[in-house]
């Protein structure tokens, strides 16, 4: 056991490196680079300065000297700083002379993207397993259809037009819940709880709409999952055994049911990091998708590299977790990595 | 069944409950507006931003939204008054020496930094030092190397000698923020902890910055202009403008740009939005063209330019684009500023005069109802980038242009690639692009023959030694008489070239909720936003600070 988790760990560093020499490769394929943003398109902006700019940020050398140096600073784990002209550090704070901290971009972003998401692989995860048990159990029902259409329904919805409609209902038309960003203007003067209880009214519309598209692959996954182990020998026997039909169900069947969404969590680590672009600019949620957008259209290639490289390490990370999670919760699979 | 008929009711209750919450609130609380309200000072303002600013320090920022807060920050020697003319901001006066080459600038007294130092002369030329810095990460320090010598005798006095009379001088001193020497002397200007927490010289002090959320200011009583009225200003940073739109709707916002959609669509039809917020519109500060690739064939030909400017119909892409929120204008200067010259007419709409022209270049319709010269159809690309109106512009052009005969193709480009891929290698046909209606009426890297190397701004190759001479005698006249006679000129010949036809000069629409009193109307030519210092909002007004 101990032997195949070093194996997978070592297996990760050249994964890692052609990760990102591909992604630094492909970054270089898109033409401009941090000088020729939308700004700087201004006759006051000599094409002489932009070429001093290029070379203080070593653009004007080959695409495989920048990833050398690049490679160079990250086996240091320095990420190094934003090229765009706030020259912010990408992944930590850094303390300068006089003591002023400048916080990691990444380090500011990521906490609110991890909140949301780990709020919404919760709520998915735990209506997806009522949802779905209830329509397994219920099959072809008007239960089921209902759930079906309604999951189906939050699947298809454009998020931004859903988003909108809230906003419009619960901010405007009736003032219930705040319009967008994170906390209200007056924040600072609020006690700790006060504060806390302002953010979750600020998270509601976010989490509900992020939501409520996953809703629909996870309970379908838990219907067909369950389904099938309702058919299986063991079921019958506890049946004719006489336990009670919840018990069945909830004991028996829905173990075995829920074990592959082993694998979709192990997977859906990565996707924790990722914000969703459209999501965060409506409700003005400064996060990790919002900073990528900007920075791939900003040409700010230490911050994409930043965030490309701890998605793949996190992807990396998810698999083998998922791995390791069914190993321990089948047995079947656990003799299959010792052998 | 009973258990359907269970659930059926029970939900039809909740509905009901729903729907009765939903009714019962009501937020139409009517304010009448008095015609007008005593001053007062204190209150606050909240407006939305759309990006997040990334440098206090202008030299160093290229984003508006840094531009907009530094803006409120910091001073620079001159400044534009309502009426766009030179003003003095923290130089009380300037003089220019008899040969040209010198300007005198004198500092106002007793002027201080909002830490209470003193600011002085020391502190401008510590300034030009670091735009004229090679190690200094600034686009824009081509204007102040011309300076070939500056010097500080005294503490009031800043004089600058140029190495030739350089005309747009004066303009360039009137966007060179002012920075503080005693803080910044041994900072690294390009990653100084400054750029988020500056200190500078105007109204306003930077009190609070949230990373990715809002920045609020506060008046700054050290300021030479004088306090403002206004003691607070909070910038959110709401990326999406239909949610900034709510969140005005909702009262949470003070005022906001607007499109031309909502001002003329959206809010006529929302009597209880005009009950409490005032509509403005002002002439905005650029302006959008159709440029041609003019080293290429057929545009080489100014009959073939000529023509295509009489066929397009630009009241009709002013009404389809903007929905009329716009001008048509005949040079690249503001109307109504005295850069621009009044007996010069926009092109016409003439198909049948953009025929005839053309069958003059030699162009003759084939079978196909398209223009063919020697076997050769008259066809092209307008590429453009990722903007909304560009890309509708583009679209009526193409139709008004294939009525007479040439099929036009629209290409829509994302910006980095446009300007890398196509722009600066010269590999386009045609452009929908915009320029700004500059307040100096230089437009030399624009338009001069000696600026169309890669990544300079001639890009479309415009070649007219008449023009030449025009651009570098309006670098060296500082008399403004003779200089707007020069650019007047200068314009004509531009109109005439047709190099680029123009297209339509866009208002600047913004949406302010009528508790902001001491707004001018109608707006002066330099925007409602020009004596915002002047604006305050009457007690009895005030929102109440923590709502939500």
């Amino acid at each position: 056991m101990f032997k195949y988790l070093i194996k997978r760990i070592l297996w990760m560093i050249p994964m890692l490196i052609g990760i990102s020499l591909i992604s630094f490769f492909i970054m270089h394929l898109a033409p401009g680079d941090v000088t020729s943003n939308e700004a700087s398109f201004n006759p006051k902006a000599s094409e002489e300065s932009r070429q001093k700019l290029r070379e203080l940020y070593n653009l004007d050398k080959p695409v495989i000297v920048q990833y050398g140096l690049w490679l160079k600073r990250i086996i240091k784990l320095d990420f190094g700083n934003s090229f765009s002209s706030h020259q912010r550090p990408v992944l930590w704070e850094e303390k300068d002379k006089n003591g002023n901290v400048s916080k990691g971009l990444i380090q500011e972003s990521l906490p609110i993207t991890l909140l949301i998401n780990l709020l919404g692989i919760f709520i998915i995860f735990s209506i997806s397993i009522v949802l779905g048990t209830l329509s397994a159990i219920r099959q072809n029902s008007w239960v089921d259809r209902s759930i079906t259409l309604f999951v189906f329904i939050g699947f298809a919805i454009p998020g931004f037009w859903l988003a909108l409609l809230l906003m419009y209902w619960t901010g405007v038309a009736n003032q219930w819940l705040p319009i967008s960003g994170l906390h209200s203007p007056g924040y600072l003067e609020l006690d700790a709880f006060s504060q806390f209880i302002d953010l979750l009214k600020h998270l509601i519309l976010p989490v509900f709409v992020s939501s409520l598209s996953g809703l629909a692959g996870i309970s379908l996954y838990v219907r067909n999952g369950m389904l099938e182990v309702l058919h299986q020998d063991f079921i019958t026997t506890a049946r004719s055994k006489g336990l009670v039909e919840k018990r069945v169900i909830f004991i028996h069947a829905l173990k075995n049911a829920v074990l592959p969404l082993i694998t979709i969590i192990g997977l859906s680590i990565p996707g924790l990091i990722g914000g969703s672009v459209i999501a965060e600019s409506i409700f003005a949620i400064p996060g990790m998708g919002k900073l990528f957008y900007d920075s791939v259209l900003m040409r700010d290639f230490p911050v994409i590299m930043g965030i490309l490289t701890i998605g793949s390490v996190l992807t990396l990370f998810g698999n083998l977790l998922a791995d390791l999670g069914y190993a321990w919760a089948d047995p079947r699979v656990r003799k299959g990595i010792v052998r | 069944m009973y258990r359907f008929k269970n659930i059926m009711k029970n939900s039809l209750l909740i509905f009901a409950i729903i729907f009765l919450i939903s009714c019962s609130k009501d937020n139409t609380q009517n304010i009448d507006y008095k015609e007008n309200y005593a001053i007062e000072s204190g209150g606050s303002l909240t407006n939305a931003m759309v990006g997040e600013p990334s440098n206090l320090i202008a030299m160093i920022a290229g984003d508006s939204a840094s531009s907009a807060i530094a803006g409120k920050l910091f001073n620079a020697l001159i400044k534009y008054d309502e009426k766009l003319n030179h003003a003095p901001e923290l130089a009380e006066s300037w003089v220019v020496s008899n040969d040209q080459k010198t300007i005198t600038f004198t500092l106002k007294d007793n002027i201080f930094w909002a830490d209470g130092k003193p600011l002085t002369s020391d502190d401008v030329l510590f300034t030009w030092q670091l735009v004229t810095d090679p190690k200094t990460r600034t686009p824009y320090a081509s204007d102040y190397l011309l300076v070939k010598k500056a010097t500080a005798p005294d503490k009031r006095t800043f004089k600058v000698t140029y190495g030739e009379t350089y005309a747009p001088a004066i303009d360039t001193w009137a966007s060179l923020h002012i920075l503080p020497k005693h803080i910044l002397k041994n900072e690294d200007i390009n990653n100084t902890f400054f750029s988020r927490n500056p200190t500078g010289s105007s109204y306003y002090q930077l009190d609070e910055w949230i990373s990715g959320q809002q920045v609020s200011l506060v008046a700054n009583d050290k300021s030479s202009q004088g306090l403002p009225y206004i003691k607070t200003l909070i910038s959110r940073i709401i990326p999406d403008t239909s949610s900034q739109f709510l969140e005005l709707t909702a009262d949470n916002l003070d005022y906001m740009s607007i499109n031309p959609i909502q001002y003329q669509r959206v809010f006529p039809a929302r009597k209880d939005m005009l009950d409490k917020i005032n509509l403005y519109k002002e002439l905005g500060n650029g302006y959008t063209y159709l440029g041609f690739n003019l080293k290429k064939a057929p545009f080489n030909d100014v009959n073939v330019r000529r023509a295509i400017n009489f066929a397009i119909d630009k009241d009709e892409v002013i009404k389809g684009v903007l929905l009329g929120l716009g001008e048509p204008i005949s040079s690249p200067y503001k109307p109504g500023t005295r850069w621009n010259n009044p007996n010069l007419k926009p092109y016409a709409y003439d198909p049948g005069k953009a025929i005839d022209l053309l069958n003059k270049a030699g162009y003759t319709k084939n079978k196909d109802g398209f223009l063919e010269k020697n076997g050769k159809a008259l066809a092209f690309e307008i590429l453009t980038n990722q903007n909304k109106q560009r890309e509708m512009t583009a679209v009526l052009v193409q139709r008004r242009l294939k009525e007479i005969g040439i099929d036009v193709s629209i290409r829509v480009i994302e910006w980095a690639s446009f300007i890398n891929r196509f722009i600066k290698t010269g590999d386009f046909n045609a452009v929908v692009l915009g320029w700004s209606l500059s307040l100096d009426p230089d437009q030399f890297n624009i338009w001069h023959s000696s600026q169309q190397g890669p990544g300079q701004f001639n890009f479309i190759g415009y070649e007219n030694d008449e023009v030449d001479r025009l651009l570098e005698n309006g670098r060296k006249e500082l008399n403004p008489d003779k200089r707007e006679f020069i650019y007047h000129k200068f314009s004509d010949y531009l109109l005439n070239d047709s190099p680029i036809v123009y297209l339509y000069a866009g208002y600047g629409l913004s949406a302010v909720n009528k508790r902001v009193q001491g707004i001018k109307k109608p707006s002066p030519p330099a925007g409602i936003y020009h004596n915002s210092h002047d604006w305050f909002v009457p007690s009895e007004l005030r929102r109440n600070e923590i709502s939500n």
